[in-house]
């Protein structure tokens, strides 16, 4: 399989409040990313996913080592503006507030934004526009008012905006961090769907573990680097790093960790309910405490 | 029935009786927030308002320090009529300290200690006594000391959060209500800012209100929890009797926390640890218990 | 929400008016205007007054919806009304009392001076406003003027300034609110005091205001180039505006209306307007 994303020992600092002053936010990244894959990034506030998010769009270029976003290739010199748009013709992002990225009033007059930029002729865009919103279930919305729709809907139109440009890659920067449970639903719904469905690669940022559980592959950040790397398996098995870098692991694994500490033989990798409690029962059997 | 209603401040911070509210009454739109609401939430204790969105969480909250006026009911606070005459809002406003969805965003004066101590200067406190209440604040919010000269504006997102939280608190409430003070924190900034709220009230022995969708959060933190659904009470209770009946929490339209469905699971494969599994540590704590034969 | 904004706001609906290309509208508009402006007697009134009513039947909002469009202006229209009764200097005097002479002519001309603010509300809230989205209205205004365009005159920049300012005013209408109950939570009084204690009262809601929406500009802004948006160039449009012969046909209608009141002006005899 290709690389979409292809990062080779990439740093970025802020500027701090003086000049001379920098905040290094990523030091010495080196990652890839395989096209059609499902990657969760994890990791505190700080840690340097947002940034990494920004540099994968192409509104940062890095301050050393090399990033290479669907072919294209930026350095710290950055990329002529053709190479950019390039990039971005592939690459979306969804950010986390719903308000601040939805640019026209009525709902198909926002998705049809990006395809107007690309100059498609307007019955393409139609057909895009209309597609897109099937896609996400807002086919019904298409005239109204974005202003009225609920946090949930208003992230699955900035969704169906990134859908109508076609794009192989789509970013979510912690898209439901503002969203109460239901519009959460919706949306990882539909980010499963993308992955699974239309095969579209997706990088998802996010603070919530049983979304990041979700995906084929997670990756942890501190500290502006990368701590961990593998499946959600591999991954949340190291409870203990987790909490230390500021994280959290889904219930049922903690429930496993403890029940370790307390002696008993379970894997910790058992994440849906039913699968856990079906661990648990094997163990307490197989110790005959039954 | 008609019996003039005794408000009981010994046991109640707050009361509502027979409260009725309308959005856009008359209007197309016109979509009943409240409806017959009796409440009673206890004193000395963090109670947590749960219920899907729409149920009415929010108008509650709003009502809890006058921002809203019910339509018909009462609200008592502390024993007062919040509506009734002779009242001042703005007393009731310093009684019931409200933070907001995201407050960092209300942040305003040059310094973080300037703005923590816009609240007790609209309460007519000044110099020992007001910055005094600031440091308290602070303390209690976990704001280092060091950024109170800062301005708000340079903090980073947790930060601000604090201070905003410590606004609040320096104004020494009877009852504070947050409304999803843990939104968009990462793991370890929920349970920090959750646990400072959670000290604040042990330590201050204050009322607390706090609204939230997570479940998981909720079991940890509230000792009672409010159920609502459709702009009624559902349940008023201890966190564990809430908990236990899960029925009732989805039919209000809630999820229960993933530990809550595992003890269901274990359950139907005929290990049975008790309803009212809520939290990790408790059902870990049950099975060592009963089958490891461990103390606990 | 405490704002009200219904004024001049657009009615959902299907009439033929609706459905008009806004360019067209924009220009039929200002035919209206320049209809009324040179309407001087009483006949060529009627006649706009006979127009306005065609036009608002065939928008097909409710009459309570357009009068309540007015009422923001009653109070201008009352005083014009009263500076023209009582200092409008004719030959036939009615009351006299004091300094005070009331002619006949000033309340007939402070009745046509009403009435040109009535209608000129009426037709153009029902042309352009009340039937026309506010994004098809930027549209139009592009289209309209991207002739300037070659004259280096940042049209499309300015329609797209329009159309996000449109999309955020909501936006921060409830952010407004937001605030202000945050800071009366926290004590702050907007209501007491002097104007100058009231205009301090309100930093707390000014400053937090304007960094929100300085911090929303910047978001969009990346949201914006995300979307690969880099200006007006190589642009294309989904809903691309079609003249019909039905919109040729409404601004011809509002020519001719000019046509007639000029006629109507030159041969009419009797009162006419004299301001």
């Amino acid at each position: 399989m290709s690389k979409i994303v292809k990062a080779e020992n990439i740093c970025f600092a802020y500027e701090g409040e003086t000049p001379e002053e920098k905040v290094e936010a990523l030091k010495d990244v080196s990652f890839e990313i395989e096209e059609g894959s499902f990657v969760a990034i994890l990791g505190r506030n700080g840690s340097g996913k947002s940034t990494l998010a920004k540099l994968l769009c192409m509104i940062n270029a890095p301050d050393s080592g090399k990033l290479t976003v669907d072919g294209v290739e930026v350095t710290s010199e950055g990329a002529s503006e053709e190479d950019i748009y390039r990039a971005r013709r592939n690459v979306g992002m969804v950010f986390q507030n719903p308000d601040n990225q939805i640019v026209a009033t009525i709902v198909e007059e926002d998705v049809a934004f990006g395809p107007e930029n690309l100059g498609l002729p307007s019955e393409k865009i139609r057909h895009r526009v209309d597609e897109a919103l099937e896609t996400v279930g807002m086919t019904k919305y298409a005239r109204h008012s974005a202003a009225r729709l609920s946090g949930g809907q208003k992230q699955r139109i900035a969704i169906a905006g990134v859908i109508a440009m076609r794009r192989k890659c789509i970013i979510f920067d912690e898209s439901t961090a503002m969203l109460d449970p239901l519009g959460r639903h919706e949306v990882m719904e539909n980010i499963v769907k993308l992955n699974r469905e239309e095969g579209i690669t997706v990088i998802m940022i996010t603070h919530y573990m049983n979304e990041a559980s979700l995906a084929d592959r997670v990756i942890v950040m501190e500290d502006g680097g990368i701590i961990m790397d593998g499946s959600p398996e591999e991954v949340f098995v190291r409870a203990e790093e987790l909490w230390k870098a500021g994280l959290d692991v889904p219930q049922t694994t903690e429930l496993m960790w403890r029940l370790r500490a307390e002696g008993l033989d379970v894997p910790l990798d058992a994440f849906e309910p039913e699968e856990c409690a079906a661990a648990v029962r094997a163990a307490l059997e197989k110790r005959g405490c039954l | 029935m008609n019996r003039e209603f005794v408000p009981d401040s010994e046991k109640y911070i707050a009361q509502f009786r027979n409260v009725n509210f309308v959005y856009n009454k008359g209007v197309a739109y016109e979509t009943v927030a409240l409806e017959n609401v009796d409440l009673d939430i206890e004193r000395n204790c963090i109670t947590g308002i749960i219920g899907a969105t729409g149920s009415g969480k929010s108008t509650l909250v709003q009502m809890l320090n006058g921002l809203l006026k019910p339509m018909t009911g009462e609200v008592y606070i502390d024993g007062v009529n919040i509506h009734g005459k002779k009242v001042k809002m703005r007393d009731i406003r310093f009684k019931v300290g409200l933070v907001m969805q995201y407050p960092e965003y209300q942040l305003f004066d040059e310094t973080v200690a300037d703005d923590i101590a816009f609240g007790p200067k609209n309460m007519g406190i000044t110099g020992d006594e007001l910055a005094l209440r600031v440091m308290k604040a602070a303390d209690f919010s976990g704001l280092d000391k060091s950024l109170l000269s800062k301005s708000p504006f340079d903090l980073s997102g947790g930060q601000k959060r604090r201070a905003a939280l410590a606004g609040v608190m320096a104004m020494d409430p009877a009852l504070l209500v947050l409304d999803e003070p843990a939104a968009g924190l990462d793991p370890a900034g929920r349970r920090n800012i959750l646990g400072r709220i959670r000290e604040y009230q042990r330590e201050k022995g204050t009322s607390v209100v706090i609204v939230s969708h997570s479940m998981e959060d909720m079991a940890r933190y509230c000792d009672r929890l409010i159920v609502m659904e459709h702009g009624r009470v559902a349940m008023n209770d201890k966190t564990e009797n809430v908990f236990a009946n899960h029925e009732r929490l989805r039919a209000a339209g809630l999820d229960v926390p993933e530990i809550t469905k595992v003890a269901e699971e274990l359950k139907k494969l005929g290990i049975d640890i008790g309803d009212d599994i809520y939290t990790v540590k408790y059902a870990a704590g049950v099975i060592a218990e009963k089958f490891l034969g461990k103390r606990f | 929400m405490n704002f009200d904004i219904a004024f001049g706001q657009y009615c959902e609906g299907a009439s033929p008016l609706h459905k008009l290309d806004p360019r067209a509208k924009i220009i039929m508009s200002l035919l209206f205007i320049v209809d009324i402006f040179m309407a001087k007697s009483v006949w060529a009134f009627a006649l706009l007054a006979a127009a306005t009513a065609g036009l608002v039947i065939t928008s097909r909002i409710p009459l309570k919806v357009i009068l309540r469009g007015l009422r923001p202006v009653i109070i201008i229209m009352v005083f014009t009304a009263v500076i023209n009764i009582f200092w409008y200097a004719g030959e036939t005097l009615l009351v006299s009392f004091w300094v005070i002479n009331i002619y006949l002519e000033g309340i007939y001309n402070a009745f046509l001076i009403v009435l040109r603010v009535i209608l000129l509300l009426m037709g153009t809230c029902v042309i352009l406003t009340y039937t026309t989205t506010p994004l098809a209205l930027t549209d139009g205004l592009e289209q309209l003027l991207s002739p300037l365009a070659k004259l280096k005159v940042p049209v499309h920049e300015f329609s797209l300034m329009m159309t996000i300012a449109l999309r955020f005013i909501p936006t921060l209408i409830e952010e407004t609110n937001k605030i202000m109950n945050a800071q009366k939570a926290r004590g702050a009084d907007f209501s007491e005091g002097s104007l100058i204690k009231r205009a301090k009262a309100l930093i707390p809601i000014l400053v937090p205001l304007f960094a929100s929406a300085f911090r929303r500009a910047d978001e969009l802004a990346v949201a914006m180039e995300c979307r690969c948006y880099r200006g007006g160039e190589g642009r294309t449009r989904m809903n691309v505006l079609k003249a019909s012969v039905s919109d040729v046909l409404w601004v011809l209608v509002l020519v001719l209306l000019g046509a007639a009141v000029i006629f109507i002006n030159r041969n009419a005899t009797g009162f006419a307007i004299g301001w």
